[in-house]
């Protein structure tokens, strides 16, 4: 957790943030990505990352708890990266989550009475696979809800459990497609000058 | 060279030119309008040199002592040319040795292009010989690097870095070429780049808080202008200049900003910081509003953020995004050009007049005079102050050579006593605090500045970490004037030790060669000043030497650089003495 970049003007309240990014999908990025967050030695929490509805680009999502401050300049530093699209800073109400978590349990625990089959229902989860040793069950919610059920069959004995990072959409009316033209057609390229380039602009 | 006629700009979109990776490079180089090269070459980077052996006679290389010369220096030809600074390494410790030079030029906005050579594709993590993992070792202090694996993808990888590495907030990029990349054959075609849809480097100007900033300036009873290097960067000196005259306000100016504002202008009030002058850091926390221009609220220039001009609505004009509000919080922050901003930003200022405001600078500067600068420029006793050498040399020059620093009481001494005349005059390492920049940092300026006078200023313990670089300077008769001034201590890190930690020299002091016979070594002119009597004519002597000369002058061992603000206190406390 990050001590040492405080700003002591800023409230000092943690809360959980959700960064979304979208990037070109280059290979190395991830990496530059995670600097900016090890380098203020700021834990990520969670962090998933997939390709976007828009071909050739990826989707990052990122759960830090953390101050507001720091939320809003790592989103910052994210938006610097020459291969990142956007970055959005989320607060919890802003925007629409789910994680997935798989629980692979012995087939047995199945066969005397129907308590884990109620256990599934009731946590509105679900069956993925039957193998003749175990049984592998899905569910999808908040992370709060994946650990319940995991507590809940884990006094039966679970073999193995794996819980994704978060994915998130947000609350806004933007469109993948749509923010990526506008990106493309805005004149921020180069610079607009009647009255020369800079330093470094006239070759 | 028949081949570059085939690639001239006009006729590269029709004819294809069958090449290898490593000529594709050079073509680039050149299609990029480079004519200076800074390197060191290596077994991974061979087949590049081999083809640089045929463009001689259009692109000059300069062959370095060591790649963290070559960084340097390329930073150097960077800074005084307005071109991007270009440097060659091989894999491994070629690589590696760039790391230093690479943070720097990260830190102080330094456009460079460093092509590094890599071990064949195939070979790649296999801890191959010379292998380094060098992109993800440059990734935290690059704008962006890229490993080319296929020929085909030279001309392009090269055309994005020198786009990246000029444009906006300019930086390093670094291009990592395997070695099957360089024997690869393609046909080569080189088409500029002019746009990355994930990259946006001119923000648009925001009309609303131009408006918001202009109502703030023409409201205030006493603005205060800090530009940095960001004017220089945008060519905005004139336009600093004009509003500063419009509005009647101060300007001081950060480290890196020196040099865009001329010294001897009523309104110019001095240098801030932990050493600079004693009004711009006090009146920090006196202002209404501070307009900060192209610079970036270092913790050397704000000391104890809790403390700084708290009192003062504060406009941020910058053209990285991630710097408004990073570390002091803004009331308009406008992200964009310097330049642009203020040519939107003038036509809405009022004239005003703020002489009584300025006047208060100039009581300081007097106080500043009487307890620090007259002492300084003057000494009463017979030791040779730093001070009074750089007074010299700024006098001698009118202030116009373009002064190259190392790192430390010089650096700090250089900065506060020569008078800069000319934009982009003073080189120095501002941000990362690297010692050793100057000597190779003075070569490339002065090959990329050939008609000015450049001058290395270094104390004795910088100028020994790239000492090597007088093999370079002597080799290509690059003609820079080299003062090393030597108090035999890491002077420094000894004034803190004697301020801060009750004066336990704990392993700062210096026991040095004698630098005239090793400038001798290398065939350099040179003399020794150890007294007052001998310094004017050594000074003039350097000065009218047309080759490369080294001027050490031995100055007083215990001298302290004042004022200065201590570490993490407000500007408010800085000290005279």
């Amino acid at each position: 957790m990050s001590d040492i970049y405080q700003d002591s003007h800023e409230s000092t309240l943690r809360k959980r943030y959700t960064i979304s990014v979208l990037s070109e999908d280059r290979p190395g990025l991830l990496n530059r990505v995670t600097i900016i967050f090890s380098r203020i030695k700021l834990n990520i929490e969670s962090i998933n990352v997939s390709t976007s509805e828009v071909p050739g680009v990826s989707r990052y999502t990122l759960v830090v708890n953390t101050t507001k401050d720091i939320a809003e300049k790592v989103t910052k530093q994210l938006r610097k990266l020459v291969e990142v699209l956007g970055a959005f800073l989320y607060e919890e109400d802003e925007i629409y989550y789910q994680e997935i978590a798989l629980y692979k349990v012995p087939t047995k625990i199945f066969l005397h009475g129907n308590k884990i089959e109620n256990l599934v229902r009731a946590n509105n989860a679900r069956i993925l696979v039957i193998e003749e040793d175990y049984i592998v069950i899905e569910k999808t919610g908040h992370k709060h809800e994946t650990q319940q059920l995991f507590n809940l069959l884990n006094e039966y004995g679970v073999l193995e459990f794996v819980r994704s990072g978060r994915v998130a959409i947000s609350k806004s009316k933007r469109q993948t497609q749509k923010y990526l033209d506008e990106l493309e057609n805005s004149e921020t390229h180069i610079l607009n000058s009647s009255n020369g380039q800079d330093k470094y602009g006239k070759n | 060279m028949s081949t570059l006629e085939k690639t001239s700009k006009t006729e590269s979109k029709h004819k294809l030119l069958r090449v290898n990776g490593s000529e594709a490079v050079i073509l680039s180089l050149l299609e990029e309008k480079v004519d200076t090269i800074f390197g060191y070459p290596g077994g991974a980077i061979m087949p590049i040199y081999d083809a640089l052996y045929n463009y001689q006679d259009q692109l000059n290389h300069i062959l370095v002592r060591h790649e963290q010369g070559a960084v340097h220096a390329a930073q150097g030809y960077a800074r005084v040319s307005g071109k991007v600074g270009v440097c060659f390494a091989t894999s491994g410790p070629g690589a590696t040795n760039l790391i230093t030079g690479i943070a720097d030029a990260q830190i102080d906005s330094t456009p460079l292009v460093c092509i590094t050579g890599q071990v064949p594709a195939h070979l790649l993590g296999t801890d191959a010989f010379q292998e380094t993992d060098v992109l993800g070792i440059s990734m935290p202090v690059t704008k962006w690097n890229y490993q080319v694996t296929k020929a085909e993808e030279i001309p392009e990888a090269i055309a994005k870095a020198f786009y990246i590495a000029k444009t906006g907030r300019p930086g390093p990029v670094l291009i990592d070429i395997t070695k099957n990349a360089q024997f690869g054959e393609i046909d080569f075609k080189y088409s500029p780049c002019e746009k990355i849809r994930s990259y946006h480097p001119y923000p648009s100007n925001n009309s609303n808080q131009i408006e918001e900033a202009a109502e703030l300036i023409n409201n205030a009873k006493k603005p205060y202008i800090l530009a940095g290097h960001g004017v220089l960067i945008s060519c905005a000196e004139k336009e600093l200049q004009d509003l500063s005259e419009k509005a009647d306000i101060p300007v001081a100016l950060t480290l890196l900003g020196l040099s865009c504002f001329p010294p001897d202008h009523k309104n110019y009030v001095g240098y801030l910081g932990m050493h600079g002058n004693y009004g711009p850091n006090i009146k920090t926390n006196e202002c209404d509003v501070l307009i900060a221009i192209g610079m970036r609220f270092d913790d050397r220039v704000t000391g104890d953020l809790s403390k700084y001009a708290k009192q003062a609505k504060v406009i941020h004009i910058e053209i990285d995004p991630s710097e408004i509000d990073k570390n002091v919080k803004t009331t308009v922050g406008i992200n964009a050009d310097a330049r642009q901003t203020l040519e939107a930003l003038l036509p809405l200022i009022k004239k005003n007049n703020h002489t009584q405001w300025i006047n208060e600078f100039n009581e300081c500067e007097k106080i500043e005079y009487e307890k620090v600068v007259k002492d300084q420029v003057n000494p009463k006793t017979d030791k040779v102050f730093m001070a009074e050498v750089i007074k010299k040399i700024s006098d001698k020059t009118k202030g116009e050579s373009v002064i190259v620093t190392d790192v430390g009481q010089h650096q700090m001494i250089a900065a506060r006593y020569y008078q800069f005349r000319k934009p982009n005059h003073l080189l120095t390492s501002g941000g990362l605090g690297t010692m050793g920049f100057a000597l190779p940092c003075s070569m490339g300026a002065q090959l990329g500045a050939k008609d000015q006078q450049v001058i290395a200023i270094a104390g004795d313990g910088g100028i020994q970490m790239t000492l090597q670089e007088l093999g370079t300077i002597s080799q290509y008769n690059i003609p820079v004037k080299i003062v090393i001034l030597n108090n035999h201590f890491l002077g420094m890190v000894r004034q803190w030790q004697q301020l801060f930690f009750d004066k336990r020299y704990s392993f700062t002091e210096m026991t040095n060669p004698d630098f005239p016979k090793i400038a001798e070594g290398f065939g350099i002119d040179n003399e020794k000043v150890s007294e007052r009597g001998g310094l004017d004519k050594a000074i003039d002597k350097m000065l009218a030497s047309s080759g490369p000369y080294l001027l050490e002058v031995e100055v007083e061992k215990e001298d302290n650089v004042f004022p200065m603000v201590p570490s993490g206190e407000s500007v408010t406390n800085i000290r005279l003495d």
